[in-house]
């Protein structure tokens, strides 16, 4: 099934304005994992009738790793360039597909000039729940399976966002466990802060395997993820433990696809 | 008369020295760069009185809450009774309190005697957690002997001075009982008057006791005042001013350097000319002045509990960061920079720096920037600001960053991301639709 995704050059092109711009980023755009998630959350908006295009190439980098890396010019300079395009389509509103860039460009962008309304994928598919645009019918059954879902740091203790993807998955009829550590206690996947770009430091053990942990303990046979380098550390984790016939980590936007059978 | 004129030697040199001190702790808070928490008072009264007075950050773990709380709710409480006994003190009376408050004043002084004993427990509790059940969180590289001495003494003079309190006013119940000189009957004595049978039944040993204890307890706390300024234990003041000069922004927002703004606009619009911020800072920490006055506030709030590093991912798995080391070096490190002013003059530099020195590399590189520190503080102490300023430091005056994180640094800049993938294939994506 070949999807209708418009690219803002081309709405630009034919006069048309979206109501919304998807940030899909960079491991949105390029990691193969994390394009299955952007061509789901497509598949959402487009299910539910929402006129969005996509920057396609016109997107770059929102500069979050290089800022937490301590690299505060490169992240200004992505910054900027990035406000230059967005500000020339008269972008309003995005949704972005990682809580990283939902964090740069709804919190630190501002400062920079670029003033957008932003959420994030999960806090859309909670809006589009309540506004009863969007069930959990049609498609692949959740009910009773064991779900439980890891908090990104970006979204959750960086910016409080802790119901909207729990809202997404209670709609499900499943089994929902929290793990012990959740919420504003959750333990990070071990990708932020740059870290998923370089080695770790020398420890006893890697913090997704440590997460893994937790995954176990809670005996969910579905984790739900956010972010997609939460994904690639989960999956690590999951590989690591051989568990992956019994454990599946699937995205917000991938299990709303699949209940919905999109 | 003696013994008052004794006592107001004693307290005055007591709030001189302690006023000396605060004034140190606080010309070194304000050698940090400026950083400006005006906005918003009503939030931030709010923000002061929920967390600091409320001390709502610290229920995530009952036991060390209520605990606290016992201590901290007689801390406050029984300072009334210091106030009587300072007033004594002054004019030489004695329980000034109990004849204007009448009935009050037995309830009163019962309220404070349970209270004494529920900091009694709390103490006892703290300590055996700290020295025989030896939890993990009180333990680690930066806990050495001198901060592990400084919980336990600051433990111990609690035990001495609740101790010095009951005792006194189990000597005056018991001289109240026997009519004796000037102890009037007043207060009611719910604890005291059990411990009461122990003490020597002649007035005068009584009499002794009572005035030894009065002295210790009183000459105790004005001691307990001027160590503050030396120990972890300063949190009780600094907590309130660092509760209300919060961060109220989300958590996950770091500063954007208003420095680098102006030179990026600048390589972006060569006509653009940026406002000469007078004399040039240097980007990032690389010593403690290079950080605000708000983390060198906090360094100084910082009461070492340890909730950072517990939950800390890196430290959870072996690596060397310990948020908790980052706040007691800042600390550390501002009141060397302190004492070098002092004993050198204003312009004196040793050749240490918080970078190398205090905090390592290989610490600043292990953080994931998760801000589970930051949530866990119960004090909104946040360590994530420190690191950050230093690894900028790191990246932007030294270019020392791991190589990889070079690496990523230079994908971005070429292909607009941080991988090494082109920039014209960044919309690939759509065309694998059948790929799943």
């Amino acid at each position: 099934m070949n999807q209708n995704i418009p690219t803002m050059a081309e709405m630009a092109a034919e006069g048309k304005q979206p109501e919304i711009l998807f940030w899909v980023g960079c491991a949105g755009s390029f990691d193969e994992r994390a394009q299955r998630i952007t061509r789901d959350i497509c598949k959402i908006l487009n299910h539910v009738g929402i006129s969005f295009a996509v920057l396609g190439t016109e997107e770059g980098c929102t500069g979050d790793p290089a800022k937490r890396a301590g690299n505060e010019f490169l992240f200004q300079m992505q910054a900027m360039a990035n406000i230059q395009v967005l500000d020339a389509y008269q972008i309003k509103k995005i949704v972005t597909g990682c809580p990283h860039c939902f964090n740069t460009i709804k919190n630190e962008y501002p400062g920079l000039g670029g003033n957008y309304e932003v959420i994030h994928h999960s806090q859309l598919i909670q809006q589009l729940i309540d506004e009863g645009k969007l069930k959990a019918e049609g498609g692949e059954s959740f009910k009773g399976k064991k779900i439980t879902y890891h908090d990104p740091c970006y979204l959750g203790r960086g910016n409080g966002v802790y119901e909207a993807p729990r809202k997404a998955l209670e709609i499900l009829d499943a089994d929902l466990v929290e793990m012990k550590r959740c919420k504003s206690n959750g333990l990070c996947c071990g990708a932020g802060g740059g870290q998923m770009f370089k080695e770790p430091e020398k420890g006893n053990k890697d913090i997704n395997i440590e997460r893994m942990a937790d995954i176990l303990e809670s005996k969910a046979t579905v984790v739900a993820a956010a972010c997609p380098f939460c994904m690639t550390m989960l999956r690590d984790g999951v590989k690591h433990e051989n568990k992956e016939q019994e454990i599946q980590v699937l995205d917000i936007a991938e299990i709303t696809v699949r209940a919905n059978g999109l | 008369m003696i013994a008052q004129i004794l006592f107001i030697i004693i307290l005055a040199a007591a709030v001189y020295l302690f006023s000396k001190n605060v004034a140190k702790i606080r010309r070194n808070i304000l050698l940090g760069r400026a950083a400006d928490r005006s906005d918003n008072p009503a939030l931030r009264w709010k923000t002061m009185a929920k967390i600091a007075l409320g001390q709502t950050k610290m229920v995530k773990r009952p036991l060390a809450a209520v605990m606290h709380f016992f201590i901290y709710v007689g801390f406050i409480i029984i300072n009334l009774e210091v106030l009587e006994i300072m007033i004594d003190g002054i004019f030489g009376s004695h329980r000034i309190f109990s004849k204007p408050l009448g009935s009050l004043y037995g309830l009163l002084i019962g309220g404070f005697e349970v209270l004494a004993v529920l900091v009694l427990t709390a103490c006892i509790v703290f300590l055996s957690r700290r020295n025989i059940a030896r939890l993990k969180r009180f333990s680690g590289t930066e806990m050495t002997e001198w901060p592990k001495s400084d919980a336990n003494y600051i433990l111990i003079i609690e035990i001495l001075l609740m101790t010095a309190f009951l005792t006194m006013n189990a000597a005056d119940y018991k001289l109240q009982l026997l009519n004796f000189g000037h102890y009037i009957k007043a207060g009611s004595f719910p604890v005291s008057s059990l411990i009461s049978p122990l003490l020597p039944s002649s007035a005068n040993s009584l009499e002794l006791i009572e005035r030894g204890c009065w002295w210790f307890h009183i000459i105790g706390i004005l001691a307990f005042l001027n160590y503050l300024p030396y120990s972890k234990h300063f949190h009780i003041l600094l907590a309130f001013p660092n509760t209300y000069y919060s961060n109220l922004h989300p958590k996950g927002e770091f500063s954007n350097m208003a420095s680098v703004t102006g030179e990026v606009k600048a390589m972006l619009d060569p006509s653009f000319v940026p406002e000469s911020a007078g004399e040039p800072q240097r980007f990032g920490a690389k010593d403690v002045t290079d950080l605000t006055w708000k983390n060198l506030m906090e360094a100084y709030t910082c009461t070492e509990c340890g909730r950072c590093t517990s939950v800390c991912p890196a430290n959870i798995t072996g690596k060397l960061l310990s948020p908790r080391k980052i706040m007691m070096d800042t600390r550390d490190r501002i009141t060397e920079v302190g004492k070098n002013i002092d004993k050198h003059g204003k312009d004196y530099a040793d050749d240490k720096t918080l970078l190398d020195n205090y905090i390592t590399r290989e610490e600043l590189w292990a953080c994931t920037t998760c801000n589970a520190c930051v949530e866990a503080c119960p004090v909104n102490i946040n360590p994530l600001e420190i690191i950050t300023e230093m690894r900028r430091y790191v990246v932007m005056e030294e270019s020392q960053a791991p190589a990889s994180l070079n690496n990523m640094f230079g994908n971005m800049e070429n292909n607009g991301a941080p991988w090494k993938y082109s920039q014209a294939d960044r919309f690939n994506w759509a065309d694998n639709e059948g790929g799943q």
